[in-house]
């Protein structure tokens, strides 16, 4: 196959309309030969569309910063704590909560290729998945943050968890000053899908549109 | 393999850039490629660490240069064809040519669910763990050409193990054919300056989840 150019949105015209028949080619010998199943295909690209996102994880963070007793449960076992939140997708067997405290802030990367919390974060963003983040992640984290716009305090632990196996990460975010008292679902509105991976914080109100 | 994959501690790939707002798939045949891939994966073709390393395998400068989902079809493509479920005429042809290769089942609409929900990789385990957490523990210096999940950073490297997840499938021994080869699997925490030198933020600290052969006891 030709090679391809990497920023999509770099693409040449004519390079992308080759690469969609091919794709569709593809498609066609698969659902000739009986391995795949259109309207499953178109299935499984709604769900990633619609139901599979940051929201779900954002949902996990904020019942715990709310319920110390789940938090509790997330920390020992996430797969079975997130499990207890009938409304967040099942997630595999193998999640696991870091949590970002005064003194230590967790930062989540694979090297080796993409691995990544499908269930609670949805697909991974391309920055998560290119060459600088992935290259740069375990040797300059503090680098990386600041591409972010995030700087820390210099002697806080920066902890990063390589997904070199299938167990996935994700970070548990502190909880912004200035939100005693709030709802769920109004503190999950805080919760960015960076902060879950570490490349962010939590939203302060400050931040927030009113 | 000592791929261009393994990337950790690379340096000259630049800043990270954030696109605000990113959709989940910039073009149509991105998501048609995840699809495939799934359910391809549900049906039994191969394994995910069989797909992992075909795209390990590819030639550096096609591994660099393909966006994120093409280097998935490229890799879909060649297990398609080394594992005898398509050949080469046949995705010259844009058609299939000759019967399906059975596979042992098939990702339908009605049980869709089912093949998006993230399969166990949890294993009956083959013996007693080595290790437990708080050990000082040595990874392997290990080059094996095959697929790998142990870093080039973090080979030859002294750290403690910090979490036990049970046993798993050994990503080295499935992707070599050679079944689940159940082994268990640590995170396994090092000081940054025992990877990076004495030049490295000193606040760092990396970990891996490593698979028991990756380690010794130090």
């Amino acid at each position: 196959m030709a090679d391809h150019d990497h920023d999509p949105h770099h693409e040449h015209g004519s390079e992308l309309s080759e690469t969609q028949l091919r794709v569709r080619a593809l498609e066609t010998i698969l659902t000739e030969k009986g391995y795949v199943d259109p309207a499953a295909l178109d299935a499984i690209v709604e769900a990633y569309e619609t139901k599979v996102g940051p929201r779900n994880g954002a949902a996990v963070v904020a019942r715990a910063w709310t319920d110390p007793a789940f938090k509790q449960a997330l920390l020992k076992d996430a797969t079975a704590a997130v499990a207890t939140l009938g409304h967040v997708s099942p997630v595999g067997d193998h999640l696991v909560a870091v949590e970002n405290t005064s003194g230590r802030h967790n930062m989540v990367v694979c090297t080796l290729c993409s691995c990544y919390p499908w269930e609670v974060l949805g697909l991974p963003p391309v920055w998560y998945k290119s060459a600088p983040y992935r290259s740069r992640a375990v040797k300059d984290p503090r680098g990386v943050l600041a591409d972010f716009g995030v700087s820390l305090p210099k002697e806080t632990e920066i902890r990063v968890w390589d997904s070199t196996a299938e167990t996935r990460f994700l970070v548990l975010p502190t909880r912004p000053a200035g939100t005693e008292g709030w709802s769920e679902e109004r503190l999950a509105d805080l919760v960015t899908r960076d902060s879950m991976i570490g490349t962010g914080l939590a939203r302060s109100p400050a931040e927030m549109p009113r | 393999m000592n791929g261009i994959h393994d990337m950790g501690g690379m340096d000259g790939f630049g800043k990270v850039e954030v696109e605000a707002n990113e959709p989940p798939f910039h073009e149509r045949w991105e998501g048609r490629v995840l699809a495939m891939q799934r359910a391809l994966g549900y049906a039994g073709a191969w394994h995910i660490d069989d797909s992992r390393f075909s795209q390990e395998a590819l030639p550096p400068q096609t591994y660099l240069a393909a966006s994120y989902y093409w280097r998935w079809a490229l890799g879909m493509q060649k297990n398609l064809i080394e594992r005898g479920f398509v050949a080469a005429d046949e995705i010259a042809a844009g058609h299939a040519l000759r019967p399906a290769k059975p596979l042992p089942r098939k990702l339908t609409a009605d049980v869709v669910q089912a093949g998006m929900t993230r399969s166990s990789f949890f294993r009956q385990q083959q013996a007693p763990a080595r290790f437990k957490p708080g050990d000082r523990v040595r990874t392997m210096n290990i080059h094996p050409q095959t697929h790998t999940r142990l870093p080039r950073y973090a080979r030859d490297k002294l750290g403690t193990v910090e979490l036990i997840h049970g046993c798993h499938a050994f990503p080295d021994s499935v992707a070599t054919d050679r079944g689940d080869d159940p082994q268990w699997l640590y995170t396994v925490v090092f000081d940054g300056c025992e990877i990076w030198g004495a030049d490295a933020d000193p606040t760092l600290k990396i970990s891996i989840d490593a698979f028991e052969p990756y380690l010794e006891l130090a």
